[in-house]
């Protein structure tokens, strides 16, 4: 057994007007947190279609961060609201299909609030951390009898007799 | 021994494929009709909110979807205890005579009926639907168009489509027919009733003026004797909706009669190691083997059944056809396979009648073709005739009409023990001291074919390999020895 | 397939110029054929055009036939049905390796289709269900069927369940997608002429419309603002308003259009055979976004409430045809006693 810590790899989606710039300010101030988030900027957290994260997931992410400003403070006055209402929707229907709710987060952060999406952040990880790799594309596999299977049929027809017209 | 394969077994909705074993002379040592697929629809339908269940099982089958639409509906009127009004009723009925009439009337011309019109020995090719049209010429090809033509417009038009119709609902169905449908519907119908009449004096011409096809139909490669089973309206006479299961015994006298509800005191169902397919039987006769006979569970539940089971039609012309059917094949029960293509084309007589009558019925264009169901959901069973066979489903819910758990008899899979009884009688009949032909196989598939299996409504459940492991350990607890199947 | 009752008379050099068309159903219902057999008349100008080797519902051209032929012998194969078998793989391989043109048709091929559920369980789940748990099933020894089983006369042999179905180019490569559960008719025949006169989009494409169910709605559309979401059988829709503004779930916003809206036409939701519009990845989210930008509130657990109520089967619900094709393809595998799969 290896003594490898597990270290998650999560794709993190933050909106351009408070929370990409809140990591800018983590990072301007000096602020440590654990680097496992890969962030991607997007122009407002409603621009985070579901697919992201499910392709996220589906790729291999342990997790997916969404982050956008708070509800009153969106740069589009609402979006925000429809990022709720969708990651709402994503996690009733992530739960059905087995992916943990603490898999997929939306936090709110805005502009000054460096240390606060850090923390988030730092949590986020531990959390992912303890559920394990999520590993996602294992659930496709067969079993080895496939293959064989395949050549048996082979097999089977080459056995058989062949009928005259 | 020497393995003959028929792979795949053709002109019937479903996959199977016959294995034919020759022993050392070139005789039949045995016949197997094995299922190769499966879906899982009674795993995966749990978890479905109850009434996406006429949507979800009528995908079991493209052929009969409507007979999976109407079993799954009836069993939500009963699950969620409400009673849908007159029209509702009346408007299924209605609907479910159309959809008969136009899967009989393919089963006839596109998938058993060409082995008679083209003959069961004509080359491959021709063996076919459109064999079928250049043998008869497109005046008689037009007819047959015309009819399915006309029957899935109607469905199309009262279920919204023609495959996969997505019309019932608990208490009733999501719209009714305007005055000027139900004029429509009229009007193909007396249509239908002359296709049918048409089709039957096919029948006599083609089939029963030629000798050598009314040996056939008579002969015992070809003769099971079965149990049979279907369902009768309160005069006993043949109703494809509703009504009580009737199982008739091999000398034809009444042996059950039964709500569909108590299903289960009635049918169990096996398991054999080389089909995917379950084997129905009688419960309280037991399964004795693929058998005939009284003391065999065995039974049989196709249209030809659904004539021994009952003691006539409902409406005139069919009733006139069923005494003519019987006096013809020297009285019930009748149990050569074959002759289940006659019947049929009778019950393609009856369906339309039925359809007429009830397009006739100022109840049909009633405004009230839904209540509201108020009482919490729990369980029911809705059972119709398929086609092929009595059709059960069977729901269990949460309180809130969240299917819990599904089982569910279909059509076909009650003929699965006697299909495989029937290839195999038809196998040892007609290969003899290794003489075999492409013709001949053919007509070891028309043993089956005469059921007009729906494999794909059979199989809508799904098996797999038990994966077993035994561990053996040392007196310190080491594994010593590994013993497993169907594990990697 | 001959025209004439004569094969001698037939024209050699007609015969030569006639296609081979190949029509092939693996995890699927019939529905797509009969939906071919839609086109009616139709059907003889068809078998004018092709010579029909495999078409294991109406004809009678076995797996043999298909084995001795030449590769890209065959013109187009029709290929609807998932892959849920090791014999289904085997075909859909065979068939791609024998045909010049291979077409994903329908919604099974495509996305999986109905049968797709199945990805919300594994092999081991199913098959304790169809051969141990259901009420009328008596096994009492735990038969369950098996990949060989020796008897008296010799062995037979049963393809191999997969734990998870898949779509027929998660299996091999496809040139077109005809989309549908099943294809109208009306769409079939169009996707067979375009196929006879070349005028076919480019490799990969699906055959098909690029708007979505609504554009063919007849119902009036207003403001769609919804509060709770209502189960098909819990209120009569008004038949000339929208169903979703009914708060009726009606997928016709993420669906392809195709069929010409016949679903609401009887007072019914669309239910999303038709699958995805455009190059959607995912139809579920689509789908997802669609019914999240209608909830008419601002509040977290008021939403998730509304969410709760109103769509008590997500997965069905977002998922119904599409699981398969979908990004997770399935829901995450049981995990047994020993920590491994089943």
């Amino acid at each position: 057994m290896s003594d490898e810590k597990f270290e998650p790899r999560i794709v993190g989606f933050l909106c351009n007007w408070c929370s990409y710039r809140a990591a800018d300010l983590a990072g301007t101030a000096r602020i440590s947190y654990a680097p496992n988030v890969r962030i991607i900027r997007v122009m407002c957290s409603g621009r985070v279609d579901p697919t992201f994260v499910l392709k996220a997931l589906s790729l291999g992410a342990d997790g997916v961060l969404i982050a956008g400003c708070h509800p009153g403070e969106c740069h589009y006055i609402e979006q925000n609201y429809k990022a709720m209402r969708r990651f709402s929707m994503l996690r009733h229907t992530l739960r059905a299909m087995g992916v943990e709710d603490e898999r997929v987060e939306l936090v709110w952060a805005s502009a000054a609030e460096g240390q606060q999406l850090a923390e988030a952040i730092d949590k986020i990880v531990e959390q992912i951390r303890s559920l394990g790799p999520l590993n996602w594309s294992d659930n496709w596999q067969e079993n080895g009898a496939r293959l064989q299977a395949l050549a048996d049929i082979v097999k089977e027809h080459n056995e058989a007799l062949e009928v005259p017209a | 021994m020497k393995r003959i394969s028929i792979d795949p077994i053709t002109r019937l909705e479903g996959h199977g494929k016959i294995d034919i074993f020759l022993d050392e002379s070139g005789n039949v040592a045995n016949a197997y009709l094995q299922i190769p697929e499966l879906r899982g629809f009674e795993k995966f339908c749990q978890g479905r909110p109850a009434e996406e269940m006429p949507n979800l099982t009528e995908r079991i089958c493209g052929v009969c979807p409507e007979a999976h639409h109407m079993a799954a509906t009836k069993a939500l009127d009963n699950v969620f205890h409400v009673d849908p009004p007159p029209t509702a009723k009346k408007l299924r009925e209605m609907f479910y005579s159309i959809f008969f009439a136009t899967d009989h009337t393919t089963h006839f011309y596109a998938l058993g009926g060409p082995d008679f019109v083209v003959g069961p020995t004509a080359p491959p090719a021709e063996r076919n639907l459109i064999g079928v049209v250049n043998k008869v010429g497109m005046d008689i090809a037009g007819k047959v168009l015309k009819m399915r033509r006309d029957g899935h417009s109607l469905i199309k038009m009262i279920g919204g489509r023609a495959v996969h119709p997505n019309w019932g609902l608990p208490g009733g169905v999501s719209r009714g027919i305007t005055r000027e449908q139900r004029d429509e519907v009229e009007k193909l119908g007396r249509d239908a009733i002359e296709f049918a009449k048409f089709s039957l004096q096919l029948f006599d011409d083609v089939v029963l003026a030629n000798p050598e096809y009314v040996n056939l139909i008579k002969s015992d490669a070809y003769t099971q004797q079965t149990y049979n089973m279907g369902t009768v309206d309160e005069n006993n006479h043949v109703n494809f909706y509703d009504g009580k299961i009737r199982v008739v015994g091999p000398d034809g006298a009444e042996k059950f009669k039964y709500d569909a509800q108590d299903y289960r005191e009635y049918v169990a169902e096996r398991v054999e190691p080389w089909s995917y397919l379950k084997f129905p039987y009688l419960k309280q006769v037991g399964w004795k083997g693929f058998a005939d006979g009284v003391d065999s569970g065995v039974y049989r539940a196709t249209p030809l059944s659904r004539l021994n089971a009952a003691d006539g039609m409902a409406t005139p012309l069919a009733q006139a056809e069923y005494e003519r059917f019987f006096d013809t094949l020297g009285g019930k029960p009748v149990q050569p396979t074959l002759a289940t293509h006659w019947a049929r084309l009778l019950e393609l007589l009856y369906a339309p009648e039925n359809w007429v009558r009830l397009a006739t019925d100022p109840e049909i264009v009633g405004e009230t073709y839904r209540v509201l169901p108020t009482e919490t959901p729990t369980e029911g069973v809705g059972c119709v005739e398929a086609p092929r066979g009595t059709l059960t489903h069977h729901y269990w819910t949460d309180e809130r009409g969240i299917v819990t758990n599904v089982n569910l008899i279909v059509g076909t899979t009650n003929n699965n023990a006697p299909i495989c009884m029937s290839v195999k009688k038809a196998a040892k009949g007609l290969i003899k001291n290794g003489e075999v032909t492409e013709g001949l196989l053919n007509m070891v598939e028309m043993a089956f074919r005469a059921y007009d299996p729906c494999f794909g409504c059979a199989t809508h459940s799904l098996p797999g390999q038990m994966p077993l492991e035994v561990r053996l350990r040392d007196p310190d607890g080491n594994v010593v020895q590994r013993l497993s199947q169907y594990i990697d | 397939m001959s025209t004439t009752t004569d094969p001698k008379e037939t024209d050699a050099s007609a015969a030569k110029t006639k296609g081979k068309l190949a029509i092939y159903w693996a995890a699927s219902c019939g529905g797509c054929e009969i939906s071919i057999l839609g086109i009616h008349e139709k059907i003889l100008d068809v078998a004018n055009a092709f010579d029909i080797v495999l078409f294991p519902c109406a004809t009678d051209g076995k797996v043999r036939d298909v084995e001795k032929m030449a590769d890209g012998e065959i013109d187009v194969c029709l290929f609807n049905g998932g892959i849920r078998t090791s014999e289904q793989e085997y075909m859909a391989q065979l068939l791609r390796r024998k045909s010049k043109v291979l077409i994903a048709f329908g919604s099974c091929a495509s996305e999986g289709c109905i049968p797709g559920l199945a990805n919300l369980h594994d092999r081991q789940e199913i098959f304790d269900c169809a051969y141990q748990e259901t009420v009328s099933t008596e096994n009492p020894a735990h038969v369950r069927p098996r990949h060989e089983t020796t008897v008296p006369e010799g062995t037979l042999q049963l393809p191999v369940f997969y734990d998870t179905l898949r779509t027929l180019d998660q299996t091999v490569d496809v040139d077109f997608y005809l989309p549908g559960c099943p294809p109208e008719s009306a769409r079939i025949w169009e996707a067979i002429e375009a196929l006879l006169t070349g005028n076919v989009p480019p490799k990969g494409s699906v055959i098909g419309a690029t708007t979505t169910v609504c554009d063919f709605c007849d119902r009036t559309r207003t403001e769609k603002k919804i509060r709770e979401f209502k189960r098909t059988w819990e209120i009569i829709p008004d038949p000339d308003i929208c169903l979703l503004e009914q708060g009726i779930i009606c997928c016709g916003i993420a669906t392809r259009a195709g069929c010409g809206c016949l679903c609401p036409q009887v007072n019914s939701p669309c239910i999303g055979c038709y699958g995805p519009n455009g190059d959607a990845e995912d139809y579920g989210a689509r789908l997802m976004s669609a019914l999240a930008s209608v909830i008419d509130s601002d509040d977290p657990d008021e939403i998730a409430e509304i969410i709760r109520k109103g769509i008590p089967d997500p997965a069905g619900t977002f998922y119904r045809f599409s699981l398969p094709g979908s990004l997770m393809r399935r829901a995450k595998k049981p995990v047994g006693a020993n920590g491994n799969g089943h």
